[in-house]
């Protein structure tokens, strides 16, 4: 890495006022010919191009984003890490990101602010109770940090949860993995986009894709707002709106792309040292290092790319939030926005080749992808270099819609979609 | 968020409504003799349209009735209302 963070070079810049700092990463014109593109400058891309240059030894790498690295869900979302799910394939996917996120910032020379300070996940009636210890079983035989809390445990961990047996819909307990935990969504894009770059990756920004170019049945390039660019692979991370590049080819995804919401508040002291979600309320609140609270509303329940969400979704997610904190009654919020989700019919991605040679498609993260960033880069790159999937991600092949083996996560994850 | 104008009852919140989807996917007459492939395409695969979809819409709160829309769900304008079973006003 040319100028490598550190101690010293913190020191040394301080000497010129911090005014000589090199850029992260270039801003390079797209070259005529790549080995592989990779389509869409979000976490997930840049992940992929990360471990296509250092994994697999592929220098000549496009990044294509039609907007700014980080500006689409990587920026949006709430910054939730966990992996306590509750299918084996699940499990070991999510996992396997979480144990790449304990050592990013060390593999990145970049801190991406992991905070390992749990997600508990709170139960409101007998059959929340038993799905969720169900649930943190499934996950112990699968190796991960799971334990059940009574009412009075979920009281001692988060003090400020009103766990008054007469609210509508009383706290009877919940699961916590305490490995599990946030980081700042910003530096993961601007991490993976400075690591990659450094060997040698061009991260194209403002550069739509108009059209893929095929011949026969294997990809040549791709029409861009730049220009045409020439490759023989293309992988596509393109979020919401991968039906819309998959349409270029006419392909079919089993996808739905929906609105979904967030929202913070005025920043705060600290008074929330960990991550609640509950399912049955559908309220998920944190705190961010600023002292905002953050806090995940619902998708809105229709297709739409409009990056805003309906007001009466953030009405129901603060009804339920001041129910759980009464605390916060008086809390202002600062900001709203929504960001625009690809969500499969069981709540599980694809990572997975298409009938097309050359063309890749990562995608149907829906709502909960950002915990997923670097295993999900891992095992694209994976896909991409061999051409075929990583065992890890073979279950979730795009194939899974004719063979009816699903990976439904809908009610199991322990999240409201 | 938006208004709708339901054919029966007229102009109200979208929150009294649910989405059902694209509309036009006709169920297989023939079911059993359906490959795999085409049960994939008729239960699962959608077109997810940026820009004018024809969809379903159902007034929950309100009637109770099904009926179709044309909606950008670009900028989630919408084009037009018709009742189920007519064909739609715009191509």
């Amino acid at each position: 890495m040319p100028n490598k963070y550190s101690i010293f070079s913190l020191i040394k810049n301080s000497f010129s006022y911090h005014e000589n700092w090199q850029k992260a990463w270039r801003d390079p014109e797209p070259k005529k010919q790549y080995d592989v593109v990779i389509i869409g400058g979000g976490g997930h891309g840049l992940a992929t191009a990360f471990y296509l240059a250092k994994k697999h030894n592929i220098k000549n790498i496009a990044v294509v984003e039609k907007g700014w690295i980080g500006g689409g869900n990587t920026g949006r979302n709430t910054t939730i890490i966990r992996s306590n799910y509750l299918w084996d394939a699940s499990a070991g996917l999510y996992d396997h990101a979480l144990k790449i996120w304990e050592g990013l910032s060390q593999e990145l020379n970049y801190n991406v602010m992991f905070s390992q300070r749990g997600v508990m996940n709170l139960a409101h009636n007998l059959q929340d109770v038993r799905d969720l210890k169900r649930r943190t079983h499934a996950n112990r035989l699968n190796g991960i940090d799971a334990v059940w809390l009574n009412t009075e445990e979920v009281k001692k961990f988060c003090p400020i949860i009103n766990t008054s047996p007469d609210i509508r819909y009383p706290v009877l307990g919940g699961t916590l993995q305490r490995r599990a935990g946030t980081a700042r969504h910003d530096a993961v894009a601007w991490g993976y986009a400075r690591g990659a770059d450094s060997m040698g990756v061009d991260i194209i920004q403002n550069c739509e894709v108009k059209g893929i170019k095929k011949n026969g049945d294997s990809v040549e390039g791709i029409e861009t707002t730049k220009g045409y660019i020439k490759s023989k692979k293309i992988g596509v991370v393109a979020a919401g709106h991968s039906s819309v590049i998959a349409n270029m080819v006419d392909i079919k995804l089993p996808l739905e792309s929906k609105p979904l919401q967030a929202l913070v508040s005025e920043p705060v002291k600290p008074i929330i040292d960990t991550v609640v979600m509950s399912n049955a309320v559908h309220a998920y609140i944190s705190q961010s290092d600023k002292g905002e609270l953050v806090i995940g509303a619902g998708t809105d329940a229709y297709v739409s790319y409009t990056q805003r969400g309906s007001h009466d979704v953030v009405e129901g997610t603060l009804k339920a939030i001041l129910e759980l904190y009464p605390i916060f009654s008086r809390m202002k919020m600062l900001r709203q926005w929504g960001g625009i989700v690809d969500i499969c019919p069981d709540a599980s991605p694809i990572i997975s080749k298409t009938h097309i040679k050359g063309l890749y498609f990562n995608c149907g993260w829906g709502t909960g992808g950002f915990k997923a960033t670097p295993g999900s880069g891992d095992l694209f790159a994976h896909t991409i270099a061999n051409d075929e999937p990583h065992k890890l991600n073979a279950d979730f092949n795009i194939n899974r819609f004719v063979s009816g083996d699903l990976v439904d996560e809908h009610g199991a994850a322990a999240v409201a979609h | 968020m938006f208004l709708i104008n339901c054919p029966y009852c007229g102009e109200r919140d979208q929150s009294e409504f649910s989405a059902g989807g694209e509309a036009h996917i006709v169920r297989p007459k023939q079911p059993t003799e359906l490959s795999d492939d085409q049960w994939a395409e008729y239960l699962f695969m959608r077109k997810n349209i940026k820009g004018v979809q024809f969809e379903r819409w159902n007034h929950a709160h309100g009637c109770r009735k099904w009926f179709n829309m044309v909606r950008d769900t670009s900028n989630d304008k919408i084009h037009a209302v018709y009742k189920m079973g007519e064909n739609p006003p715009i191509k």
